[in-house]
């Protein structure tokens, strides 16, 4: 059976009184390598978790290539999952932890993994690992059962950036040989900007932004120019975000045209400063400045 | 100009040992990738193979990295690198042969190109009178640009 790699319709979790996850709705395109973000608490792990079975939807329904991980289990032989911290039964040795692996996974392919770890002695107790190898071994477990879907939850968090830089490689490289589909859930954008070609970006539980990022990136500008009563601007769909100085104003914008008011400079904006804009509140208060002091913003 | 602006040849015979089973060919362009400078990755790799090729330091025939090695060198996606290709070829200015890889079709190497070694000394010597001159690297500059955009037939600016 095929299906799109992760499909939410009407998502939800909720935890006691409180929703982890609401109304997440999203459609993630085969092949692509997806950036999850949104800050701390945005429900990043639990859409992961929904998606692998290990929670039960409240509300509405998730499948993963095409079947419900919950009533389907079998389909999670070809999902691979990485939990945060990666986590590992600590007082095995990576030799034993790669014999369970192997043995409580069918279609596990012998090839894969020992490449992964030749810096890695087999004898080692998965404890007595750096972060970095542990991550390493974690990814070459999920790796070796040649997975269609890969979901990693914050795999760089407690990595430094040579381990980081290592771990994708890695991945694209599992990526170039089978054409995985990628979930990388990240708070840190930079962490995941330079493999990402689609975003979902979650805030407060639900979802607040779905996109290919070259589409993003195409459709949104700055526009800088003297601060003035904003009427309808030509070339400019939305204002995401707004902000003042003394006599300066700062609009993030989505264009549904060319913006030819030569009285805003418009330059193209970074995958970074438009996802922060849109977790921020969606109108920053005027700062209550005197006019004649020229105030700037910064981030 | 900086040379770190230009994309590095890497000679044939480096012997680049890849992963077993990976299938690498000796490469002759290496790529590199600014985060900040706010151009997509793979118009990055685009813009780099053209340098490479008006500079003449790959011409026709030459085979670009597998997608699989710049994947390995530069930890990114390989739908970008792929695109960056089919850009390319779209340009004419490679072809991607099933199984075997994508090489250089052509070239945008200007004619003159073989006049650049004589050109390149004579503009060494007119450097060196300059300098001796008692003009430095900005004097240097201004100067030729002001030559460049006083002389009405020039199409550099």
């Amino acid at each position: 059976m095929s299906g799109a790699p992760l499909v939410a319709d009407g998502l939800g979790k909720r935890y006691g009184r409180d929703w982890g996850l609401r109304d997440c709705t999203l459609t993630i395109p085969d092949g692509a390598i997806v950036g999850l973000t949104g800050a701390n608490a945005a429900g990043k792990s639990t859409l992961l978790a929904l998606a692998t079975g290990l929670l039960a939807p409240s509300e509405g329904s998730v499948s993963v290539l095409g079947r419900d991980p919950l009533r389907d289990p079998s389909v999670l032989a070809d999902v691979g999952f990485v939990a945060q911290g990666a986590p590992l039964y600590r007082s095995f040795s990576v030799a034993e932890t790669i014999e369970f692996v192997r043995r409580t996974n069918s279609g596990w392919d012998d090839e894969i993994v020992p490449d992964l770890l030749t810096r890695i002695s087999s004898r080692a107790k998965v404890g007595s690992l750096s972060e970095g190898e542990r991550a390493r071994l974690a990814l070459g477990l999920v790796l070796g059962k040649r997975p269609r879907l890969v979901l990693l939850d914050e795999p760089f968090a407690s990595l430094d950036p040579l381990a980081g830089r290592e771990l994708l490689q890695l991945l694209m490289d599992h990526v170039a040989e089978t054409a995985a589909t990628v979930v990388i859930a990240s708070h840190v954008i930079a962490d995941i900007e330079r493999v990402c070609d689609h975003i979902v970006l979650l805030t407060g539980g639900g979802v607040r932004l779905e996109s290919n990022v070259e589409v993003l990136l195409d459709s949104h500008r700055l526009l800088t120019g003297p601060r003035r009563p904003l009427g309808s601007i030509r070339g400019v769909r939305e204002i995401v975000r707004e902000r003042h100085s003394g006599r300066q104003l700062t609009l993030l914008v989505v264009t549904d045209g060319p913006i030819v008011d030569p009285s805003w400079t418009v330059e193209p904006v970074g995958l970074e400063d438009l996802l922060l804009a849109y977790m921020a509140p969606e109108r920053l208060p005027t700062p209550r400045t005197s006019e004649k002091v020229p105030l700037r913003w910064h981030g | 100009m900086s040379a770190s602006l230009l994309p590095t040849p890497r000679r044939q015979d480096r012997g680049f040992v890849g992963r077993a089973g990976s299938g690498y060919d000796p490469a002759v362009i290496e790529f590199h990738l600014d985060p900040r400078s706010g151009v997509a990755t793979y118009l990055q790799i685009v813009q780099q193979v053209k340098d490479a090729l008006r500079l003449g330091t790959i011409g026709i025939g030459d085979q670009l990295p597998t997608v699989r090695e710049v994947v390995a060198d530069l930890a990114i996606n390989p739908n970008t690198v792929a695109k960056a290709y089919r850009e390319l070829e779209r340009d004419g200015l490679v072809v991607a042969r099933q199984g075997r890889g994508t090489f250089v079709a052509d070239t945008l190497a200007p004619p003159s190109m073989q006049h650049h070694d004589e050109l390149r000394a004579a503009l060494e010597r007119w450097l060196d009178r300059a300098e001796a001159a008692g003009l430095d690297e900005e004097s240097i500059r201004a100067l030729i640009t002001a030559t460049l955009r006083g002389t009405p037939s020039r199409r550099v600016a």
